[in-house]
């Protein structure tokens, strides 16, 4: 396979930054007593220095070797974003190993399926929780040699010789050191850009994840053209929060920290996340569009609890902010008086509220993964927050495309990121090229040939087109674009992403290719849903009761026709308004398999197993009953049985729509 | 469960405990003893007499009869802030928190005891005032660590669910750093789930600081899981005393309280 010139290119000798062990060191030198990595403990933030830092990562890999970790070895790293998980996969670097991050709740079989096909021998885990896991699937995996964890609570009984704390690990690793003499060095200074620098699996919307594997170029390379582009500097301030095993947190919490000598703040614990961001202030942000949605819905809610005088305020300023607040971030000229206005709103209304969000600091946040509503972006931005779309993807080292400043609409994905070409193939589907470019597929050369052609491109998957300002814009998965019976064209996507612009809704599943008509499957948000049913007296006792409410039911026929409307006026798409749709009885889980770790829905699985429903959505019954398997976090399954109502939406402009046809 | 926790001595034994309150016997001829860093468990029907032993221990109830033995020493009159002094700290079995304060202060009031600064010192934050509060606020913190309750330190006791609120009164009694810990109920009213949890607290409690821990509770899969020691009491009188085995299999106690599988 041809390797692409742009990696080729930055391929240098030993002295070259061109890894994270290498870039670790020269920060240890150069940045001594900054901070490079926070981490709230016992009620106090708490921070190592580079140096502090580089010691710590220096012990652990030391510790491995001692261990017996090769070059080339792979240390599979499970748990919440800690900075000794983050020093763990360092420390595999520095040995010229390969970290496998893990998805921290991901149930033992699929642990057990990426253990296997990555050959993992060393495994480094969080806490006691972890370590159970693992133990459970210890017999499947043969290959499994060491287990290191962090955090010793609840496992002092623990007798198994294949246990061992980081502590012990780091401190046979101190002394490993002392009596070999530049084998750190040695084996740091062995590897270049050009080695697989970290392994990170696919969440699989298909079949079993696959292993992407990236050299320390896609992800440096690609690391700095982001910093460059946006203007990053070595003080910011980044909160790592999302799961390690995802290609993003690998870049903004992981790559560019070490590219630009930035501190990145862990969290107390996943329930914190919100406290702590508050207290750090971050000055760059990533969230998927569902965390904006949340921070936007729980907005709404507390406002509605609010005061009269609060609430008049709130309302009048945020319209204000709405007709001029994006002009105003994107630098257009707006009238004097608007502008004092605006002016008034950031000192009576727009900072208090950035204030509660902790994003009081935030100079640039991305939002990527699934379509953002417009409303939900709109918001942000018109207080003066600097959030744009991009597009990537794991095999880009995340990187396509970005919105450039001042140039941000709603619905594109902005323009190519630097040094990556886009191009669309003639069946509409988004081809990319550039210096984040992934390796290979670990153990999967079918699949690697079948994404990356022998000129680097790399096949997206998705469809989408270049608008009249070159900026991308994507429709849906190139696969899951259908037909209606009539030839109407039929974009799941674009349908559920609509209706899931709705605070009620929380995810949708539509049908449609190959029927006569569109239907839907509707999970409501139990949090928006259940204050308005509080406030209309409404009494419930959970979410399966509260979504069989007839109640609930107007209230998502009214979302729902609201955007037949909206699709009325599409010409291409007006034949696709939903018909018949129901609301679910339990929520889409990922537990189940119906939603990937990264939260989007598993289409075909869905399918599959609600087949039944999906039969009686195209029959004309108004009701069916059902009876699911659940499957909780601890592995015990338990049964849900309901009766499901199905209802009518008001389709708009159909018959007119036929007499023209 | 876990093979290594070394069970020592008595500490903590009740000797010939008689109570009544006017013609109703609470508590007669009761005697039993705990030994230290165990797991001690007190079952029994409705009414049998379970809270009134544990106010008996730690001196709410004062026995016409009988004396409390702790460490070997006979003591006529258990009072309260005596009991507590000896390093012996509960729960209740209706939440007794400050609700209007947050979770982090009523943990510090389980650290009232150790608080040697003087008013006056307090009043200006001077001396050791200062040194006390980071070294107090500390100790708190680990306790909000280790009930895994960090995110909601500053909520107010009242808001949070019941199953949190008996984590909060655990983690006040955990404040005093005790050497027995007596807990009425810890685990009423909870869901699977929260039980579960309690339960791993209990056990890590026992575990990490070899706390001696006295419990009261109602579900005997609780109780035959986490003890070593099992009392049973009915109508104010011990019937069996013994490991859950020798509990399990006791016709005396199937009779009156396990009753008999379908």
């Amino acid at each position: 396979m041809q390797q692409n010139q742009h990696t080729a290119s930055h391929s240098t000798s030993g002295d070259a930054l061109d890894t994270f062990p290498k870039l670790l060191l020269s920060h240890a030198k150069r940045r001594a007593n900054q901070p490079a990595i926070r981490e709230k403990e016992f009620g106090i933030w708490q921070f190592w220095t580079w140096q502090q830092m580089a010691e710590e990562i220096r012990a652990f890999a030391c510790g491995l070797a001692e261990l017996g970790f090769q070059r080339e070895d792979k240390l599979a790293i499970i748990g919440d974003n800690r900075p000794q998980l983050y020093w763990a996969m360092a420390a595999a670097q520095c040995m010229g190993g390969v970290p496998v991050p893990l998805y921290q709740d991901a149930v033992a079989d699929e642990m057990a399926y990426v253990l296997n096909n990555a050959d993992i021998r060393f495994v480094m885990v969080e806490d006691q929780e972890q370590v159970d896991k693992v133990l459970e699937i210890k017999e499947r995996c043969p290959q499994l040699e060491v287990v290191v964890y962090d955090d010793p609570r609840g496992l002092r009984h623990y007798y198994q010789p294949f246990l061992y704390s980081l502590k012990k690990v780091q401190e046979s690793g101190r002394g490993f050191d002392h009596t070999h003499p530049g084998f750190f060095e040695e084996q740091v200074n062995a590897s270049t850009g050009e080695d697989v620098g970290v392994m990170l699996y696919t969440s699989g919307t298909t079949g079993n994840p696959k292993g992407v594997m990236l050299t320390y170029n896609n992800f440096i390379i690609t690391g700095r053209n982001g910093i460059i582009r946006e203007g990053l500097r070595e003080d910011e301030e980044v909160l790592a929060y999302l799961p390690m095993a995802w290609v993003g947190d690998h870049l903004f919490s992981y790559a560019q920290s070490y590219v630009a000598g930035f501190c990145v703040s862990c969290p107390e614990s996943a329930e914190t996340v919100m406290h702590d961001m508050r207290e750090i202030g971050p000055t760059y942000f990533f969230a998927p569009p569902r965390i904006f949605e949340n921070l936007l819905t729980q907005v709404m809610i507390r406002m509605e609890d609010a005061g009269f005088i609060k609430r008049k305020m709130f309302h009048y300023f945020m319209e204000h902010a709405r007709r001029v607040g994006t002009a105003i971030l994107d630098g257009k000229s707006v009238s004097a008086g608007d502008k004092f206005i605006y002016t008034l709103g950031r000192v009576l209304v727009y900072g208090p509220l950035k204030n509660v969000l902790g994003f009081s600091r935030i100079r640039l946040a991305y939002t990527a993964g699934e379509a953002i509503g417009p409303d939900i972006f709109d918001f942000f931005r018109s207080l003066g927050i600097n959030i744009k779309q991009l597009y990537g993807s794991t095999e880009a080292a995340v990187f396509i495309c970005v919105q450039p400043n001042g140039q941000v609409k709603p619905d594109t994905v902005g323009t190519p990121a630097l040094d990556v070409e886009v191009k669309i193939t003639e069946d509409g589907e988004v081809l990319f090229r550039g210096p984040g470019v992934f390796h290979s597929y670990y153990k999967n050369p079918k699949s690697t040939a079948e994404t990356k052609d022998v000129n680097g491109w790399v096949f997206t998957g998705d469809a989408g087109f270049f608008d009249e300002d070159g900026h991308l814009k994507i429709i849906d998965r190139a696969k899951d674009v259908g037909k209606l019976v009539d030839g109407t064209l039929f974009a799941p996507k674009y349908i559920e992403n609509k209706l899931k612009f709705f605070p009620y809704i929380k995810e949708v599943v539509a049908f449609g290719n190959s029927k006569e008509y569109v239907t839907a499957f509707i999970n409501i948000d139990l949090e928006a849903v259940g204050n308005w049913a509080e406030r209309h007296n409404l009494a419930y006792s959970g979410y399966t009761d509260l979504a069989g409410q007839p109640e609930v039911y107007e209230l998502v026929r009214d979302c729902v026709e609201k955007v037949n409307t909206d699709l009325a006026k599409d010409a291409k798409l007006s034949g696709s308004q939903i018909k018949r749709f129901l609301v679910l009885h339990k929520e889409l889980d990922a537990d189940d398999g119906e939603l990937t770790r990264t939260r989007k829905v598993r289409r075909r699985f869905v399918a599959e197993r609600y087949a039944e429903l999906i039969e009686a959505l195209f029959s004309d019954k108004s009701s069916h009953a059902v009876e699911a398997q659940v499957k909780y976090e601890d592995g015990r399954t338990g049964t849900i049985r309901a009766e499901l109502k199905i209802y009518e939406a008001e389709r708009f402009g159909i018959a007119e729509l036929r007499q023209a046809s | 469960m876990n093979p290594n926790r070394i069970v020592g001595d008595v500490i903590l034994e009740a000797d010939d405990i008689n109570l009544s309150f006017g013609g109703v016997r609470a508590l007669s001829h009761v005697s039993f003893g705990v030994r230290e860093h165990e797991i001690c468990s007190i079952i029994g029907p409705n009414g049998a007499g379970k809270s009134s032993m544990l106010n008996v221990i730690n001196g709410v109830y004062h026995p016409q009869h009988g004396n409390i033995v702790y460490r070997g020493k006979r003591i006529r009159r258990m009072r309260t802030h005596k009991s507590a002094r000896y390093g012996i700290a509960r729960t209740f079995q209706n939440i007794a928190l400050f609700k209007g304060m947050s979770v982090l202060d009523n943990i510090l009031t389980g650290r009232n005891l150790m608080i040697k600064s003087t008013f006056i010192e307090q009043a200006f934050y001077w001396g050791r005032a200062h040194r006390e509060e980071m070294s107090h606020r500390r100790r708190v913190e680990e306790i909000i660590d280790f009930l895994e309750i960090e995110s909601v330190r500053k909520v107010p006791v009242g808001r949070l669910p019941y199953g949190l609120q008996k984590r909060v009164e655990l983690g006040r009694a955990l404040a005093a750093e005790p050497q027995v810990l007596l807990l009425d109920e810890p685990m009423a009213g909870m869901n699977v789930e929260e039980k579960e949890d309690m339960c791993r607290f209990v056990l890590d409690v026992n575990d990490e600081f070899g706390t001696t821990i006295v419990l009261i509770e109602h579900d005997m899969g609780v109780v035959m899981d986490l003890s070593d020691h099992v009392i049973v009491l009915d109508y104010g009188r011990k019937i069996a005393d013994g490991t859950p085995d020798e509990i399990r299999g006791n016709q005396q106690v199937i009779d009156a309280y396990l009753g008999v599988a379908a």
